[in-house]
C-alpha cells in the first residue's frame, strides 16, 4: 500500500523526473508516427502493385514464349478449380519507343505489353490508372474524341494543371492533320522538287488482319469499320489512328517551371516502336503507333516502362503466330484469384504441375520482392534507431532515479526502521519506473496519434516554418501522406518503452534496496 | 506529564475498540497483566525484555577502524523505562539500533525475551522492528509526503499487504486518529510535516512508532531536537505510557534532568556500561 501512495506521491512531486519521461513520450510518438507513415505507404504501394499486377503471373522463358495460350489456361484452369477467378494471355516484350519532339526524335526503353483489353481489364484494375473516363469504364485501344482528365484524377483541382490534355484525342489529332498539311501545302509552293507527301498515299498497315480493334471514330463521332482497305484508299490522319496504345504517363510527361505538367506526347499523336521479333536470331521491327490514353499507376517504375497494345498485332508482327494452325504463342498468362485465396499454396500447386524448366510462376508480391523486402528493411533499421532513442530516455530515467535514491535516501531509512524490507523498497522505485513508463508512452500515444491523424496539417505547419515543401504531392502521388495504424505494432511500441523505464529503474531500485538502515537515516 | 495523564482514559478506549477489532488481547497481554507493577518499582521478579550480551561494534572509516561498542552487557525488564545516558559519540546511539535490529553487533548476542534476535535473517528483523518494536527519533523521521494521519498509518500499510490493509482500512484510521488524538494532535491529522511544529512532529512520530502496538519502545534522543517545554511534554507522554500501558521504554539521551524521569538510568563511557 505505502508503495503505490509513495510512487504516485513522488510522480505528483518530482517534475523533474517527468522531464526524462519526455524523451519517452517523444520516442514513442515518433515511433508511431514513422510506423504508421511506413505502414502507409507499404499498403497502398501493394495495393498498387497488386492492382498493376495479377495475382499470379504464370511467365514462359524467354521471348518466343510458350505456344496454345488456351491448352495451358484449360490445364491452368483444371489445377486451380474453383478458386480461379479469371485469366489472360499476355506477351511482353522489351521495345524502344521513339516520338518526335520539334525537330528530334525521342526514344525511350519500355516495357512492351500486348494484352487483351477485354480480359485483361478482369485480373488486375489497369482500367482505373486509365486518363479517359470511358476508358476507366471500358478500356480500348480507339481514340478518343476528348474528355480526358485535365487534372489528376485523385488529387483533383490543386494537382498541377495538365496543358495540352484539353486537346487531346482526336481534336489533336486534326489539328496535327491540318498542320501537317499546310506545312505540306507551303513545301509544295516553296520548292515543288522537294515536295514528297510522307503520309499522302500510304497504305493501310494492318490490312492483312482482321480484329476488331482496327475502328476508328469518324469527326462526325460515327464508329467506322475499317475492314480491309484497298491500297489505292487514302490515308487520311484526321479521321484514321494507327493501333492504338496505351503509354506510361511518365513517358509522355515533363515538368513545367511552375509545376505544371507538360507533355511530349499526347493522345492522338504517332509514335513509332522498335521491338525484336520471335525469331531466331530476333530481328528488329518498327510499327507505327497511336497513342490514344496514358496510363498512370502512381508507380513511377510502372509509369515509365509500360506501353500497352492489342495483343493480336503484337503477335503478329513478332511472328508468335503459327502460319499452319493459326495458334499464336504467348508470353504469360495472367491469374486472378479469388479474394482470400492462399496465393502462395496456388502458385506451388502450379509450380508442381508445370515443369520449372519451361516455366516461371510467381505471386505479385515475388515479383516485388525486393521492393518490398527494401521498405521492411527501411522500416526495421528506423525501428531500432528509434528504440535506441527511448533507450536513451532510458539512460535519462536511469540518473534521475538515481538522484531521487540519493534525495529520499533519508525517506528509504525511515521506511526501513519501520519495518518495510527491502523488496518493498525496490517495489516502489521499480512501480514508480513503469509509472512513468506507462505515462510516458501513454502521453506519447496520444501524442502520436493525433499526429498521425491530422499529420497533413502537422506537414503543412512544418512547410510553413521551414519554407521547404516537406512532401510534395506530385512526387509521391499522395494527395495525402498515408498512413495506416497498427494496433499490434503500437502494443509493441508501448511495451517495449515500459520495459526500457522498468529496466532503466532497475539499478537505482537495487541500490535503494541495500541502502542500509543506519547509515540512510543518518544521512544528510 | 499532566497532559499525558489525562488522557489514560482515552487509552483505555483505545484498547478495547481494538481488541473488538478482532485483534487478541493476548497480544498485547502481557502489559495488561503487569499494568499495576509498572512505574518507579519494577519488580527483580518481572521477566528480562531485552538482554544484550558482550556487544561489539566497530566502524570502519576508510582504514581506520573506530571501535564503538567494546562489550555492552544489559537487562531490560518487561515495564520498565530505562535511560541510557553518556557523552556524544560514546555509542549510545548504536546501541539502541542493534537493540532494534537496525544493524547487527560483530559480536555477542541480543535476546528478545529468551529469543536470540541479533541472527535473525533480514525478513524477520524487518518484521521484529514492524510489530514488537517502536522507534522515535531525535529528528522525527516523518516521511514528507505522508500527512501526519499518513505517516501514523505507515507501519500498518508495510505490515499489511494491500488488500489486507484496504479490508481493514477504516479499522486502521480510527486507531491512527485516537492515537493522535492521545498525543493531542486531533486536529492536525491533514497536516505535512513540513507544517507542524518540531514538538507536534515528535508526538506524531510516537503515534506512529505506537501504531502496531510494539511491546518496546525505542526512542533515540527523543527530546534532542526540542525545546524545553516541548521536551519535557514528550517525556510526559512517555512517562504515561510507561506506567498506564506498561510499556517497556527505552530512551538514548544526553541530558541528566531528561534521563532522571526514567525508572532507571545507565551510563555508557567508551563503549562500555559504566
Amino acid at each position: 500500500m505505502y508503495k503505490l501512495i509513495l510512487c504516485w506521491r513522488y510522480l505528483q512531486t518530482r517534475y523533474i523526473a517527468l522531464a526524462s519521461v519526455i524523451s519517452v513520450t517523444l520516442g514513442v510518438a515518433t515511433l508511431i508516427v514513422v510506423n504508421s507513415v511506413m505502414s502507409g505507404f507499404t499498403h497502398e504501394m501493394q495495393y498498387r502493385i497488386h492492382g498493376i499486377l495479377s495475382d499470379l503471373v504464370f511467365d514462359g522463358h524467354g521471348l518466343e514464349g510458350f505456344s496454345d495460350s488456351r491448352w495451358h489456361m484449360e490445364r491452368i484452369r483444371k489445377i486451380v478449380g474453383d478458386d480461379l477467378q479469371a485469366m489472360t494471355p499476355t506477351v511482353h516484350v522489351p521495345a524502344m519507343l521513339n516520338y518526335r519532339v520539334g525537330q528530334r526524335w525521342v526514344h525511350r526503353q519500355v516495357n512492351f505489353i500486348g494484352i487483351d483489353v477485354e480480359t485483361y481489364a478482369q485480373v488486375s484494375d489497369c482500367a482505373n490508372y486509365l486518363q479517359h473516363f470511358q476508358n476507366r469504364v471500358k478500356p480500348s485501344f480507339q481514340l478518343r474524341e476528348g474528355g480526358y482528365d485535365l487534372h489528376d484524377r485523385e488529387l483533383g483541382e490543386e494537382s498541377p494543371y495538365r496543358h495540352g490534355m484539353e486537346m487531346a484525342g482526336w481534336p489533336h489529332r486534326r489539328r496535327l492533320a491540318a498542320d501537317e498539311k499546310a506545312w505540306l501545302a507551303a513545301q509544295k509552293k516553296n520548292a515543288p522538287q522537294l515536295a514528297v507527301p510522307q503520309q499522302v498515299g500510304r497504305a493501310d498497315p494492318f490490312s492483312g488482319i482482321n480484329t476488331p480493334l482496327r475502328a476508328a471514330e469518324s469527326e462526325e463521332g460515327v464508329v467506322q469499320k475499317w475492314g480491309p482497305v484497298s491500297k489505292s484508299q487514302v490515308y487520311d490522319k484526321a479521321t484514321q489512328q494507327e493501333t492504338g496504345v496505351i503509354i506510361g504517363y511518365a513517358l509522355a510527361q515533363v515538368l513545367g517551371h511552375e509545376g505544371d505538367h507538360y507533355f511530349l506526347v499526347l493522345p492522338g499523336d504517332d509514335v513509332k516502336l522498335t521491338f525484336p521479333t520471335a525469331g531466331t536470331p530476333p530481328k528488329a521491327v518498327s510499327g507505327s503507333f497511336t497513342v490514344v490514353d496514358f496510363y498512370q499507376s502512381k508507380m513511377s517504375e510502372y509509369d515509365s516502362a509500360f506501353v500497352f497494345a492489342p495483343i493480336a498485332k503484337l503477335q503478329e508482327m513478332r511472328g508468335m503466330i503459327d502460319p499452319t494452325t493459326g495458334i499464336a504463342n504467348v508470353n504469360s498468362i495472367q491469374i486472378k484469384l479469388r479474394e482470400g485465396v492462399n496465393l502462395e499454396a496456388v502458385r506451388d500447386k502450379l509450380r508442381a504441375a508445370f515443369p520449372p524448366e519451361l516455366y516461371a510462376i510467381s505471386t505479385w508480391r515475388d515479383k516485388q520482392g525486393p521492393l518490398l523486402a527494401a521498405v521492411q528493411m527501411e522500416t526495421a533499421i528506423l525501428n531500432i534507431l528509434l528504440f535506441l532513442i527511448i533507450a536513451v530516455a532510458g539512460f535519462g530515467i536511469l540518473a534521475i532515479f538515481f538522484m531521487i535514491v540519493v534525495e529520499k535516501t533519508k525517506d528509504i531509512g525511515i521506511l526501513k526502521s519501520l519495518g518495510a524490507s527491502g523488496s518493498g523498497v525496490m517495489t516502489i522505485f521499480l512501480a514508480y519506473g513503469l509509472l512513468l513508463g506507462s505515462v510516458g508512452s501513454g502521453a506519447g500515444l496520444v501524442l502520436g496519434l493525433l499526429i498521425v491523424r491530422n499529420i497533413d496539417s502537422v506537414r503543412r505547419g512544418v512547410e510553413w516554418v521551414s519554407g521547404q515543401p516537406v512532401f510534395d504531392p506530385s512526387i509521391y502521388y499522395f494527395q495525402q501522406i498515408p498512413t495506416l495504424v497498427d494496433p499490434q505494432m503500437i502494443a509493441w511500441v508501448i511495451a517495449g518503452a515500459m520495459a526500457i523505464a522498468v529496466i532503466a529503474s532497475v539499478l537505482p531500485a537495487l541500490r535503494a534496496a541495500r541502502l542500509h538502515p543506519v547509515e540512510a537515516l543518518r544521512y544528510e | 506529564m499532566s497532559s499525558g495523564m489525562s488522557h489514560s482514559a482515552s487509552d483505555t478506549t483505545v484498547r478495547k475498540t481494538s481488541s473488538s477489532n478482532g485483534r487478541t488481547v493476548a497480544e498485547s497481554g502481557v502489559q495488561i497483566s503487569n499494568i499495576w507493577k509498572a512505574g518507579d518499582n519494577v519488580s527483580q521478579e518481572s521477566k528480562v525484555q531485552i538482554a544484550a550480551r558482550a556487544l561489539h561494534k566497530k566502524y570502519h572509516k576508510g582504514s581506520n577502524v573506530i571501535p564503538v561498542l567494546r562489550g555492552v552487557d544489559i537487562e531490560i525488564r518487561e515495564g520498565e523505562f530505562l535511560a541510557i545516558v553518556g557523552q556524544s559519540g560514546c555509542g549510545k546511539s548504536t546501541l539502541l539500533h542493534l537493540l532494534g535490529t537496525l544493524d547487527r553487533p560483530d559480536e555477542g548476542e541480543i535476546y528478545l525475551a529468551d529469543n536470540r534476535i541479533d541472527n535473525l535473517s533480514a525478513g524477520a528483523r524487518d518484521r521484529l522492528r514492524n510489530e514488537t518494536f517502536g522507534l522515535i527519533f531525535q529528528f522525527y523521521h516523518l516521511l514528507p509526503e505522508f500527512a501526519a494521519l499518513g505517516n501514523v498509518l505507515l507501519p500498518l500499510m508495510i505490515r499489511h499487504g494491500l488488500f489486507g490493509y484496504l479490508r481493514q482500512r477504516h479499522a486502521f484510521r480510527e486507531r491512527a486518529k485516537d492515537l493522535l488524538d492521545k498525543v493531542q494532535l486531533g486536529h492536525r491529522l491533514k497536516h505535512k510535516p513540513c507544517e507542524l511544529s518540531g514538538g507536534e512532529m515528535q508526538r506524531t512520530a510516537i503515534a506512529r512508532a505506537l501504531v502496531n502496538r510494539p511491546k518496546v519502545l525505542l526512542a533515540d534522543e527523543p527530546t534532542g531536537n526540542l525545546d524545553r517545554a516541548a521536551g519535557q511534554e514528550i517525556i510526559g507522554i512517555l512517562r504515561n505510557l510507561n506506567t498506564t500501558e506498561n510499556l517497556t521504554i527505552v530512551m538514548v539521551t544526553h541530558d541528566e534532568n531528561i534521563a532522571q524521569q526514567a525508572d532507571r538510568t545507565v551510563r555508557l563511557v567508551e563503549g562500555r556500561i559504566e
